[in-house]
């Protein structure tokens, strides 16, 4: 480039949606290498609902009673672990500071990073749903237990990248982030597995209608709050 | 290039910076000197708008922080450390990730261009991970010129390197720095340092406590001259 006829003014600005897309394709193709971070939720997850289908010796109606919770339990930890290795991944080597020297607004790489971990605990969970179906005998080719479990995770996502950003500054990182984030979750996880309990057990939609629309309420009012508040955890 | 005026900046009730004053012009290369625990980091930090002042005035390529930050980071390049870079892509994939954020156009072209001035064509398409800790200190040069910086900071970019790298790494810095970038460097390092800055600031307590060219030191003169600025006989 020349450098005399490039002044600061001349200089390309970054678009918003060009950040993001840029970190979820470096989070996709250093996963897809290192396999890390999904093998150790998957694992996780797998031996989550192992260890329930022995523990809990259920009938066929308890246990479609009980299979919303055991699968929002699973999640819940599954997701807490990914979220850790996410931030710790852009700690670790100062990536974060390269992150935060990106010229757009910084909720950009809020964004990047929780379309990412989203996809991470989707890929997770499209593989645990057929197993558990086949663990417990449950039929969970449901397009309601879909719908919510995709609002779930929305939410969860949402609230968890934000914790995860401030917990990576601290030296308990991994102890810090269960403790943040488990109190501020809960609204959600109530209501996700209501309404997956719900579909579950074949409730009518306008029974499930209002946990859904707390779901619909509680990702809308994270995200804005995180959307507002990201520039202020990661900077000093 | 670069003005600060009565700059401070507290950690809670720790005083890190006491209404420190300086300023760079276009094309200087300044050394930051100074014992560990200085501050020197913290500056950068402020420099590099990630951390915010807590008073005092702070202009970097023409933009006041932090209010113009974006604009800011658009010309700054930012070398540490640590190499700022993802161990798990490979140094092409890292180049282009960084390319993308900063929107660098003809990216193919401009990182063939980097890689060719540090030196890392053949192992372009190596994971970051498998690289030598010079390696990773030349393509973080490579990540922090890549959008063409007016300013470039260095946090004591040798740490962790053999003479050899050293070496290197100082050839490249004078290359880049020739370009008629600002460069600050911070360092407490001043065998290091004497040959590369055009100018030598030592931070001491808080300030700048003493400033001195290159050409009115002297040779050999540095160390004599660091000394009496932390022992306080500069003005």
């Amino acid at each position: 480039m020349d450098k005399e006829n490039q002044t600061a003014e001349h200089k390309p600005t970054s678009s918003f949606v060009g950040v993001v897309g840029a970190i979820v394709w470096k989070d996709l193709a250093a996963e897809l290498r290192s396999r890390e971070l999904l093998s150790a939720m998957l694992v996780f997850a797998l031996l989550v609902i192992l260890i329930f289908n022995f523990a809990l010796e259920l009938d066929l109606s308890t246990r479609r009673v009980a299979t919303s919770g055991i699968l929002w339990a699973t999640f819940t930890f599954a997701g807490t672990l990914g979220l850790n290795r996410s931030m710790a991944v852009e700690k670790d080597r100062g990536c974060l500071d390269g992150l935060l020297l990106a010229p757009v607004d910084r909720s950009a790489i809020y964004f990047g990073k929780m379309i990412s971990n989203l996809a991470f605990m989707l890929m997770v969970e499209v593989i645990v749903l057929p197993i558990y179906s086949v663990l417990y005998n449950t039929n969970l080719f449901n397009p309601g237990l879909i719908i919510v479990i995709l609002l779930g995770s929305i939410g969860y996502v949402a609230v968890g990248t934000l914790l995860s950003s401030m917990a990576v500054q601290t030296r308990t990182r991994d102890v810090l982030l269960p403790i943040l984030l488990f109190p501020v979750v809960i609204p959600i996880l109530i209501a996700a597995v209501k309404a997956s309990s719900g579909f579950l057990q074949g409730l009518s939609l306008t029974d499930v209608m209002p946990y859904i629309n707390l779901l619909i309420v509680y990702d809308v009012i994270f995200t804005a709050v995180a959307y507002m508040v990201f520039d202020y955890v990661v900077e000093e | 290039m670069i003005i600060v005026k009565k700059l401070v900046k507290r950690f809670g009730l720790k005083t890190v910076l006491r209404g420190l004053d300086f300023e760079a012009q276009e094309g200087e290369f300044v050394a930051l000197l100074g014992p560990n625990g200085t501050g020197k980091t913290t500056f950068l930090r402020i420099l590099a708008s990630l951390s915010r002042p807590t008073m005092g005035e702070v202009s970097v390529a023409g933009y006041p922080l932090p209010v113009q930050a974006a604009s800011v980071r658009r010309n700054l390049g930012v070398v540490s450390h640590l190499p700022l870079l993802y161990g798990d892509l490979t140094a092409e994939e890292n180049l282009r990730f960084f390319g993308k954020i900063y929107n660098v156009q003809e990216l193919g072209k401009r990182i063939d261009e980097v890689l060719e001035l540090v030196g890392l064509i053949p192992r372009r398409r190596d994971l970051v991970r498998t690289f030598s800790r010079g390696m990773q200190q030349r393509l973080a040069i490579g990540r922090a010129i890549l959008h063409d910086p007016d300013v470039l900071l260095f946090d004591e970019p040798h740490t962790g390197l053999d003479q050899d790298a050293c070496d290197m790494l100082d050839r490249l810095l004078r290359q880049v720095a020739g370009q008629g970038r600002t460069v600050v460097l911070a360092s407490h390092d001043l065998a290091r340092v004497e040959d590369l800055a055009s100018r030598f600031d030592v931070l001491s307590r808080g300030v700048i406590s003493a400033s001195a060219s290159r050409n009115g030191l002297g040779k050999n003169n540095l160390l004599e001259f660091y000394r009496q600025a932390l022992a306080g006989f500069h003005g």
